[in-house]
């Protein structure tokens, strides 16, 4: 058999959504960004609203997400990206609108809007990568920043008596009464990715159907950051990131409401 | 005969964006323009034009929602006072580099810091010069009544989105505050979807096949790029100078000595100019409307044949430095401000006339 006999279309068994630009990917090796933009990609193909998304890129290592998915974009100032994505919703209620921020962007500089977007309930869906680290500007420390972790502006660790403790926002989203959904998933494995890309297509059509805010938070790697090989980034993070960011569903109010019948 | 109203300058500022077919307005209390939100939020405009009216958690979210509606191509605007217009320079930046066109009101309030609620001037350096980052203007409209508060609301959108470019409306506190007969523009409905997308083909309004997609950023790394941008930016504010300038000029004909005053000072300056020429001093007043672009050409004539200009304003002076740029030197420019919310009275503008000019 040569390989003109394999590449036939009925051997197909995977194919890159159409929803992927061909732009070359800016993203280190190993990082998780890639993995969660194919997913938010592939559900906006899969539930054929590409021209109803409209994504907002954060500034951090993402802040190019606009070169790679499809769609109409708008880039946030630093923190600003539920601001925009709550007029950008409020003014044309019949799209898919979502944030995409990480962990400087929403929990740091932009945990005001972050929380009253949420509060609010806009009908929007923040994906949240977390990886614990200022990526973009060169591994500094972020507000996730695990105990103890190195970074660029706390080498000796993290300090909690210095610099305060890991922030877990999205149990503080959980709390308020305008979130319909925040769960906590990650892309380092198949199993994980299937589950990650079920919370993005949920998190979509809660926003479509006006239940409120939703917010997937991804416990992501950061391989150049946190000097380590994209092995041993998951390694790591399985091992001490998922100790402190449990991964699941920490709101579901379909959830409650079935319980509570 | 037509339906004249009594009400604030803010209030009017609210009315006129619901009646010019405004899509939204995002906004953060502060004294003394709160008039503005909570008149919008009587008017419920939400039921009628379907315009959308939101308050914000701070000026910072308030001029970011206004940057993510200006992108979906929408009419959208915010207003503020002087400490909530500062904490707005950074998203201003943004639209501007961007090249969206909104509508950002300050009526302004004593400063610096968190200063007095009482009325200035002094954030016309902030409005004029650019005030966030980079090399930017904003189209700058000096309201002097509560008629042109109301009118400068459908002009200020309207200039916006003929040069992609924010417009702000830049009135004192006095104009903001008090209460005069205004005739409201008549309504005119909002634009629908399909109007949106064909005049703002640029909008993130949604990929639809037969279009790329729609990226709204002011970020360009290489520097080629970003200088192109910038020059760009530069050929469209001479465009504005060239087209744009208004300005009302009152009994400069025979002046000798001209009184320069935008807002409600340029009001002070006609009854000190009506004073003075009761005493026999050939006085008139120029009054810009458009702060950018400024009246150059009006002052650098009125320079050939006048004896001096006094600009009069609520600050330390900041607009008499544009007015000197264009005098260049060929008659003496002075100045006489208040500060802190001190309104000058006409007596005392004439007397500094007579001080520091006629003598």
């Amino acid at each position: 058999m040569t390989t003109k006999d394999i590449i036939k279309p009925e051997n197909l068994v995977y194919g890159k959504t159409k929803l992927m630009t061909e732009n070359q990917m800016h993203y280190c090796p190993g990082c998780s960004h890639g993995v969660v933009h194919k997913l938010i990609a592939e559900v906006i193909e899969e539930m054929n609203i590409q021209d109803k998304a409209i994504g907002v890129a954060p500034v951090g290592c993402a802040v190019f997400a606009y070169n790679y998915i499809d769609i109409d974009w708008q880039e946030a100032a630093h923190g600003r990206a539920p601001a925009l994505a709550t007029a950008i919703k409020r003014l044309q209620p019949d799209k898919y609108v979502f944030t995409y921020q990480g962990d400087g962007d929403l929990a740091a500089i932009g945990t005001a809007e972050t929380i009253h977007a949420c509060n609010r309930g806009e009908n929007i869906v923040i994906f949240f990568i977390n990886n614990a680290i200022y990526g973009m500007t060169g591994g500094q420390m972020a507000p996730t920043t695990l105990e103890g972790m190195k970074t660029a502006t706390c080498p000796f660790g993290r300090n909690t008596e210095l610099n305060g403790y890991p922030l877990k926002i999205s149990n503080l989203l959980a709390e308020l009464d305008g979130t319909c959904y925040v769960t906590r998933q990650s892309v380092q494995k198949m199993a994980s990715i299937v589950r990650a890309k079920k919370a993005i297509r949920k998190a979509f059509e809660n926003s479509i159907a006006g239940k409120g805010t939703s917010v997937v938070e991804f416990v992501s790697t950061c391989n150049s950051g946190w000097k380590m090989s994209p092995h041993d980034s998951n390694k790591w993070m399985e091992e001490h990131m998922f100790a402190k960011y449990p991964l699941g569903d920490l709101k579901d109010t379909e959830k409650v409401h079935t319980e509570a019948k | 005969m037509e339906d004249f109203k009594l009400m604030k300058g803010n209030e009017a500022i609210a009315h006129a964006a619901v009646r010019c077919g405004a899509d939204g307005y995002f906004g953060y209390p502060i004294t003394p323009q709160s008039e503005v939100m909570e008149t919008l939020m009587e008017l419920k405009p939400w039921e009628t034009t379907g315009m959308v009216v939101l308050q914000a958690e701070s000026e910072v979210a308030a001029i970011n929602m206004v940057y993510g509606g200006a992108g979906c191509g929408k009419k959208v605007m915010t207003s503020s006072s002087s400490p909530g217009m500062s904490l707005k320079q950074e998203g201003i930046s943004y639209i501007a580099s961007a090249e969206l066109p909104c509508l950002i009101v300050n009526v302004m309030r004593g400063g610096p810091g968190l200063g007095t609620i009482q009325p200035s001037q002094a954030d016309y350096f902030q409005a004029v010069k650019g005030g966030g980052h980079g090399d930017y203007r904003l189209i700058v409209l000096a309201p002097s009544t509560v008629q042109e508060m109301a009118d400068f609301v459908g002009l200020g959108f309207d200039l916006a989105f003929k040069y992609q470019n924010p417009a702000m409306i830049l009135a004192d506190g006095i104009v903001g505050q008090m209460m005069e007969k205004v005739v409201l523009p008549p309504f005119k409905p909002r634009r629908t979807e399909e109007e949106v997308r064909q005049e703002c083909p640029w909008g993130t309004t949604g990929k639809l096949p037969n279009r790329k997609r729609n990226i709204i950023t002011s970020l360009a790394l290489e520097a080629e790029v970003m200088e192109n941008i910038n020059l760009k930016l530069q050929a469209k504010y001479r465009e504005i100078e060239k087209n744009e300038v208004r300005f009302e000029a009152h009994q400069c004909e025979d002046a000798d000595y001209v009184l320069v005053a935008f807002g409600s000072i340029a009001r002070i300056c006609e009854k000190a100019m009506e004073m003075a020429r009761e005493e026999g001093y050939k006085v008139g007043v120029l009054r810009p409307i458009t702060l950018f672009p400024f009246p150059t050409n009006p002052i650098k004539e009125l320079s050939q044949k006048v004896k001096g200009f006094l600009t009069v304003e609520m600050s330390a002076g900041q607009m008499v430095e544009d007015v000197r740029l264009t005098v260049n030197g060929t008659v003496p420019v002075e100045f006489y401000g208040r500060m802190g919310g001190i309104v000058p009275s006409a007596e005392e503008i004439l007397a500094a006339l007579k001080e520091k000019l006629i003598k």
